[in-house]
């Protein structure tokens, strides 16, 4: 199964120490090493990124970063290849650990490809797809 | 947490540290079926102790630190029983000394290394091909007795009897523990990259309705290729595999329709295509390429499989490079099967008439008597050319011959399709 995990610092992205780059940068070759770790980047700080978006009526609007509320603010992001949610908890202990703060919101993807559903959360919607369970056989 | 949930944890802990935790015991204790056994009682002192104390901030280093304690008791305990039948004296004695001594270093060191003996160890052709496949799942990958057996639809005894056997050959046979040299290393490789991929396929061949532990054997296969990919990352070929596993992978999810229909290749949508794992599976073959094994089997059908990943609808396949590459794997792996996808390429080039020619040639191989997509094959290519009436027999034939329902389905449908086109000639 693949999980996506969302890592949150709690603060503005500031650039990394070069401690933390070393850092992290051995713990992504070690879950490469372990065969766990699909995809993964950081996201640089979000007064270069925006918000877009729709309301009911159909119109736009586009509010430009930087945001305020930075307890919410994604810093960056993984898929991984864990065998149950248990052992991406597991991982991202890890990953928080050499980070040192901030939380990881550990998400079950849609479309994890002919394995999802195996050992999905019951009340998750990704278990409860259709599409997800004859995908999960194919 | 509660129990149950320290029990997963565990078990997650598990997944993530066994092999290391065996590989390294191993190379300690020099003995495969002991370090195995070091390794689960440490696991059982967790699923004693984690409940209450909760898991460690280092579950890895516990585990390990524990299965060390176990082997030094195991250590001490044979030296007991050796000094008083006192038959290796001292030589034994401080050699033994010297073992545990030994241990803290050891224990320290890099596990790579120590996890790619595992590897070559567990697919030694000392063993029969079963054997090797259950001894890897189980070993390296954390996989339990009953999960294999589920995967591989055989009673758990049966497996069980396989691993303890196996451990037993290896432990008889004095198969050391190391990674093979010089010119042993390319047998001794191809035996590593064919249990991987025998893994591969028996997940990718799981349909609907099996045990979901079936199709996650694609998922264990790809695992254990991309940790091999990173421990032997001067070798084309597990670079080559593992390109064929990611793009065959990214199709996984394309291959069946709503209602668990299976979805040919060139009908399949390409929107649902992984396009992470094409990504990963294209820059695998570029390093295979790289290290000049392009024209290994496995780089060689992951450029093939690559042709097609990289075609953005069915009709820019290029199927003149897809011939070629059959060509050269003809050459590099001659076989049958090959001779027959290669036809199947050759006639999509060069037009059906040539792609006849080879499969023509094919129905006087013995090997092939039986198998139901040679005349499969040849039924497409008759339709194609318009010789109705003997498309029409080839596929009843091939619809005879499959043991697969749905397939013998499809194949009657299209011997049907031509039911009007009989006539004498």
């Amino acid at each position: 199964m693949r999980y996506m995990t969302l890592y949150k610092p709690g603060t503005e992205n500031d650039a990394p120490t070069e401690k933390e780059m070393a850092a992290v940068g051995q713990l992504i070759e070690e879950m490469a090493r372990a065969g766990t770790l699909i995809t993964t980047d950081g996201l640089q700080p979000s007064s270069k990124g925006a918000r877009v978006r729709i309301d009911s009526t159909g119109k736009f609007t586009v509010i430009d970063g930087p945001f305020t509320e930075t307890k919410e603010l994604v810093g960056g992001y993984a898929i991984i290849n864990a065998k149950s949610k248990a052992e991406a908890i597991e991982l991202t202990k890890r990953f928080l650990k050499t980070m040192g703060r901030g939380e990881s919101e550990i998400r079950l993807m849609q479309d994890a490809p002919a394995f999802d559903a195996a050992s999905g959360p019951p009340s998750g919607k990704a278990a409860q797809k259709p599409r997800g369970k004859t995908a999960a056989r194919a | 947490m509660t129990t149950s949930d320290t029990h997963r944890a565990i078990d997650a802990v598990w997944r993530i540290e066994s092999a290391k935790l065996i590989a390294g015991l191993t190379r300690i204790v020099r003995d495969v079926g002991l370090a195995e056994d070091l390794a689960q009682d440490a696991l059982l002192a967790a699923l004693e102790r984690w409940p209450e104390s909760g898991v460690p901030d280092n579950p890895g280093a516990w585990l390990m630190a524990t299965a060390k304690h176990r082997a030094i008791d195991t250590f001490r305990r044979t030296e007991r029983i050796e000094r008083k039948h006192e038959e290796l004296g001292h030589e034994l004695q401080s050699r033994q000394e010297l073992a545990v001594a030994d241990m803290d270093a050891a224990i320290d060191d890099d596990f790579g290394d120590d996890i790619l003996r595992l590897v070559f160890m567990s697919c030694h052709p000392v063993l029969p091909r079963e054997a090797r496949t259950a001894l890897t799942l189980r070993l390296l990958g954390g996989l339990t007795t009953d999960e294999i057996a589920r995967a591989f639809l055989v009673p758990e005894p049966t497996v069980a009897q396989r691993i303890v056997r196996a451990k037993r050959t290896l432990s008889e046979r004095k198969i050391p523990f190391e990674v093979p040299r010089g010119t042993e290393l390319a047998a001794r490789l191809s035996s590593v990259l064919e249990v991987i991929y025998l893994v591969f396929n028996e997940g990718y061949s799981a349909t609907a309705g099996d045990d979901l532990v079936r199709p996650a054997l694609c998922e264990d296969a790809l695992r254990l290729g991309r940790i091999l990919a990173e421990l032997a990352p001067e070798e084309p070929e597990v670079h080559g595999l593992v390109a064929l596993m990611e793009i065959q992978a990214s199709r996984l999810r394309a291959r069946t329709g709503p209602t668990g229909k299976a979805i040919l290749l060139l009908d399949q949508d390409r929107g649902r295509w992984d396009q992470i794992l094409i990504r990963r599976g294209l820059s695998a073959l570029e390093r295979a390429e790289r290290l000049r094994g392009a024209n290994g089997p496995y780089a060689l059908q992951a450029a093939i499989v690559a042709c097609h990943a990289r075609a953005r609808t069915a009709a820019e396949t290029d199927w003149q490079r897809i011939a070629s590459l059959y060509d050269a794997l003809a050459a590099a792996a001659p076989s049958p099967i090959v001779d027959l996808n290669r036809a199947v390429a050759v006639a999509m080039a060069f037009g059906p008439a040539e792609g006849l020619k080879i499969v023509d040639a094919l129905t006087l191989e013995p090997s092939l008597k039986g198998y139901h997509l040679l005349p499969a094959a040849r039924a497409d290519l008759l339709e194609k050319l318009g010789r109705f009436d003997e498309a029409r027999k080839e596929f009843e034939r091939a619809a005879s011959m499959t043991r697969n329902a749905r397939e013998r389905e499809l194949l009657l449908d299209r011997s049907r399709a031509h039911a009007g086109d009989s006539r004498p000639q």
